[in-house]
């Protein structure tokens, strides 16, 4: 790439940075939100440091305004978000004050940020040297050769396979794992000394996360940057931190190294949180081994054909040769990775698309074969499995009330309006909402309402077979245990069998009898959790095992683990912010 | 699901579970769309002015004008404002002020221009309404039947191969001008742009979780479209509509001043300014009068549309 004429560092950027000093230092930091919002501040009076070396990780729920601290401190707020008061100080130079050139110079060399999303934060036009390239370009005044050799050892330290095809290949040609590296080099090129991560894996899959992960934190220690890592997920924060900051609804709550917070929270939105994640452990769950098949699958398979009328036919396997089983009140898993098939079996099961082969036999001893089944003679078995989807906010049609959503299915089996009102009313108490829920329409709901509600929706059928695809992947972790208690007291009032379809371990450890592991469309393992979690066959699921961040980290409050929940629930009040 | 019964521990387990949640402590704020829709600036605008011509319109025959057929060879070629005569067809003699003046056969262009916003709004609501309930129809069908799909999208791609406006003479010319004819030679061509959108929405709405429950829940594949997916597509076909209503409204000027629209007697926008057009040098006020009303109209409707676009589409909704 040919590169303009360098931006001449101006007299501030060779200003000595204060040595001593943290790196970043936050101070009463208060960032207001636009008019008519459901608070008056995004950020209010947050203080934090980060030290030299130090990885301080920034933990909270959605909507506690962690990714707005990292834009104010980067410089990158939306002119909706003014900072209204506090400081923001990057080794002893004022940030809030400071001009847009003197931000843009110091972006990169002296503060870098990585994001979430590694496709739509590289340019898809330009090739990963080029985008590296640039920000030497733009920053020092390196001849051609110079940079390129900077570029190739960058791309060498992020330990990316054969650099020079990798500088030279496009963004939509790297996996995922690899974009996230080349942005990575990018952040970390000019050798910045603070290093902002924006949930830089939580596009990622867990074994790819644990790459990444591993990577920043050996970057990090090797180059002694400071970091802010902005994260949700406690696994992560107990793999990276040493100190956490914990916000919620925009103020810190608790600020302290990694042990005294995972271990001994003293705020109670904290032991909420840390009580809510899911541990590793399998509960010890009654099963009965001789109850009905409710499900059987075999030997189901699913290929796409993908028909155009030039060039060659492209055939992809989402499924292959997959068996399965699922007795009355029990529960089986299917975990794996994006990519892997387990949303695709899903949907044959419900028969939201049709399989290319193999049986799904619904109902005790010989069952009947819904595979092939014509969608006629399909409808009133349709009723048997229904199916609970990830996105909360794409599940309910928002043009139509609560009532009209949870009647829709029975009244279609001829139930009347009625009877389904009645039986609607009693189902919003079993999912714990209130009857005058059935007046609204889906905005004026939570994500964790809205999921609740489709679980009623679901239930309304009285189905024996309840498909659960990803459906607490979405939700914040304190709402997640809230849904997955939901999912399990359903589950063992109503005796239901359920099918649990998600990529993250620690779910499907507390709540799954039986557990399939799927990988590039095949079942790999398939077995009790229990056999499958404490002696697992398959290489792959070691793999994904040893992936599952927080590994052996014991999360802990007052009264133990699993009291978390209701340790807390007996003081409902929330105290201002502490720490 | 008798067996449903109250757990009054665990409820009030939930209750301060949820005190504590963030989500339940952020409270859901959504402004409705209609809300924002009647604060929008140009929606506002647009649609104030178009109340305004549709009142001209049924208010015409008592804001001073005359029968707009009515002529006068002692009137002819008047300049806007003069004082004139015009004879009704009992043969009584009229004394009429020529506000607009009046064109070289002695007819009042302002009865004609004010007679005329009847004819425009007629035109361009019912060649908007004609345009997106066929539009309608064939975007669900191609858009749920992959059989029909092929075929007919191919045909609307021939339709949309040549020029509307081409079209809608072809089409005059083959009926004879009425206003039923001309509604549907330019509502036509309009045809494969509704069809297309709603095929879209229909190819994305359909993906759904939503609609995938109701199909798991058994409803049938017609109360799918007509309560899933077609409520959903209200916003951007609102939109269109506006902007078929406003290039239809100018089309039919386009068709009258080719001659080729409504017969030249009646009182058309189109029909004046093709009066008007072999005296523009001496009298261009035969032409600039209906033609400030023609241009003030589809800038209202497009104003309109605009306005509705900004407000409706799901792109500038904030998702809360």
């Amino acid at each position: 790439m040919t590169c303009a004429a360098p931006i001449t560092p101006s007299r501030d950027a060779e200003r000595a940075p204060d040595p001593a000093g943290p790196i970043l230092e936050v101070r009463g930091l208060t960032i207001g939100l636009p008019a008519g919002s459901d608070r008056s501040t995004a950020v209010r009076d947050v203080s934090f440091e980060v030290g030299r070396g130090e990885i301080l990780c920034l933990v909270g729920e959605s909507g506690s305004g962690k990714s707005v601290i990292a834009q104010s401190v980067m410089g990158l707020l939306p002119r909706t978000l003014p900072v209204l008061g506090g400081s923001i100080r990057l080794q002893g130079e004022e940030l809030t004050t400071a001009s847009p050139a003197r931000l843009r110079a110091l972006r990169a060399t002296r503060m870098s940020m990585i994001f979430q999303e590694p496709m739509t934060a590289l340019n898809p036009v330009m090739t990963c040297g080029d985008q590296i390239d640039e920000v030497l370009c733009e920053h020092t005044r390196l001849g051609a050769a110079e940079r390129r050799a900077k570029v190739l050892a960058i791309v060498r330290e992020v330990r990316l396979p054969e650099p020079e095809r990798m500088v030279a290949s496009y963004p939509h040609q790297l996996s995922g794992g690899q974009r996230q590296r080349i942005v990575i080099a990018m952040a970390l090129v000019l050798d910045p000394a603070l290093l902002i991560a924006d949930e830089p894996t939580t596009a990622l899959d867990v074994t790819t996360q644990a790459q990444i992960l591993k990577l920043v934190l050996d970057l990090q220690q090797r180059h002694g940057a400071g970091v802010l890592f902005i994260t949700h997920d406690f696994g992560v924060v107990a793999d990276m931190a040493q100190r956490v900051a914990v916000l919620r609804l925009g103020t810190l709550v608790e600020l302290g190294t990694k042990h005294d917070v995972l271990q001994r929270p003293r705020h109670d939105y904290t032991r909420m949180l840390i009580g809510a994640v899911p541990t590793l452990e399998l509960k010890a769950r009654p099963s009965d081994p001789e109850a009905p098949f409710v499900l059987r699958v075999r030997g189901l398979e699913k290929t796409y054909r993908d028909k155009s009328w030039f060039g060659r036919q492209r055939i992809v396997q989402a499924a292959t040769d997959v068996n399965l089983e699922i007795r009355r009140g029990q529960t089986l898993g299917i975990v794996g990775e994006s990519g892997s098939g387990k949303s695709t079996v899903a949907r044959c099961i419900v028969r939201l698309i049709d399989p290319s082969g193999g049986s799904v036999l619904l109902g005790a001893d010989s069952g009947r074969d819904i595979a092939t089944m014509p969608s006629g003679a399909l409808r009133p078995l349709r009723k048997r499995v229904q199916i609970v989807f990830q996105d909360p906010y794409r599940s309910l049609n928002p043009r139509r009330n609560i009532a009209e959503a949870l009647i829709e299915g029975p009244v279609n089996y001829g139930l009347s309006r009625d009877a389904a009102l009645q039986r609607a009313r009693s189902l919003l108490d079993m999912v714990r909402m209130d009857a005058s829920a059935l007046e609204r329409y889906p905005h004026q709901f939570s994500g964790g309402q809205r999921q609740r509600l489709c679980i009623a929706r679901a239930l309304m059928m009285e189905p024996e077979l309840l498909v659960a695809d990803e459906a607490v992947s979405a939700l914040d972790v304190s709402v997640q245990a809230q849904v997955m208690r939901l999912f399990e007291e359903i589950r063992s009032r109503l005796n239901l069998a359920m099918l649990f379809i998600t990529h993250d371990l620690r779910v499907a450890s507390q709540v799954c009898d039986q557990l399939a592991v799927m990988s590039r469309g095949r079942v790999v393992e398939y077995g009790p959790a229990h056999r499958v979690f404490g002696a697992p066959e398959h290489e792959y699921t070691r793999a994904l095992f040893a992936a599952a961040p927080g590994r052996g980290f014991q999360f802990g409050v007052a009264g133990g683990v699993a009291g978390g929940v209701e340790a807390c629930a007996g003081s409902s009040d929330v105290a201002p912010a502490a720490g | 699901m008798e067996s449903v019964v109250r757990h009054p521990a665990t409820l009030a387990d939930a209750a301060s579970f949820d005190a504590l949640s963030v989500e339940a402590a952020s409270v859901v704020t959504q402004e409705s769309a209609w809300t924002r829709v009647r604060k929008s600036l140009s929606v506002r605008l647009g649609a104030y002015f178009l109340l305004l011509l549709v009142a001209i319109a049924l208010l015409a025959p008592w804001l001073g004008t005359v029968d707009p057929s009515l002529f006068d060879p002692a009137s002819r070629d008047l300049l806007p404002g003069r004082q004139g005569e015009i004879t009704t067809l009992e043969g009584e003699t009229l004394k009429h002020r020529f506000l607009m003046g009046s064109d070289s056969f002695g007819r009042d262009i302002y009865s004609r221009v004010i007679y005329g916003t009847q004819v425009s709004l007629i035109v361009g609501i019912a060649v908007a309404a004609v345009a997106m309930a066929v539009g309608i129809v064939l975007g669900l069908l191609a858009g749920f039947l992959r059989r029909v799909d092929g075929p007919l999208m191919r045909l609307m791609d021939g339709v949309m191969a040549i020029p509307a406006i081409l079209i809608a003479i072809a089409l005059v010319a083959m009926w004879r001008g009425s206003l039923l004819t001309v509604v549907l030679a330019i509502a036509i061509p309009e045809i494969p742009r509704v069809t297309r959108l709603v095929r879209s929405l229909v190819l994305t709405i359909r993906e759904e979780p939503y609609v995938e429950a109701a199909v798991s829940l058994g409803t049938p594949t017609w109360k799918i479209m007509l309560r899933h997916i077609l409520p959903n597509t209200v916003a951007p076909l609102v939109v269109q509509g506006t902007f078929i209503c406003g290039s239809g409204i100018l089309t039919e000027a386009i068709l009258s001043f080719l001659g080729v629209g409504l017969p030249p007697d009646t009182p058309t926008w189109g029909n004046v300014m093709a009066e008007g057009r072999a005296q523009f040098n001496e009298y261009p006020h035969n032409i600039f009068f209906p033609g400030i009303f023609l241009a003030l109209t589809v800038l209202a409707v497009n104003i309109l549309g605009d306005g509705l676009r900004d407000t409706l589409d799901p792109k500038m909704a904030k998702r809360v």
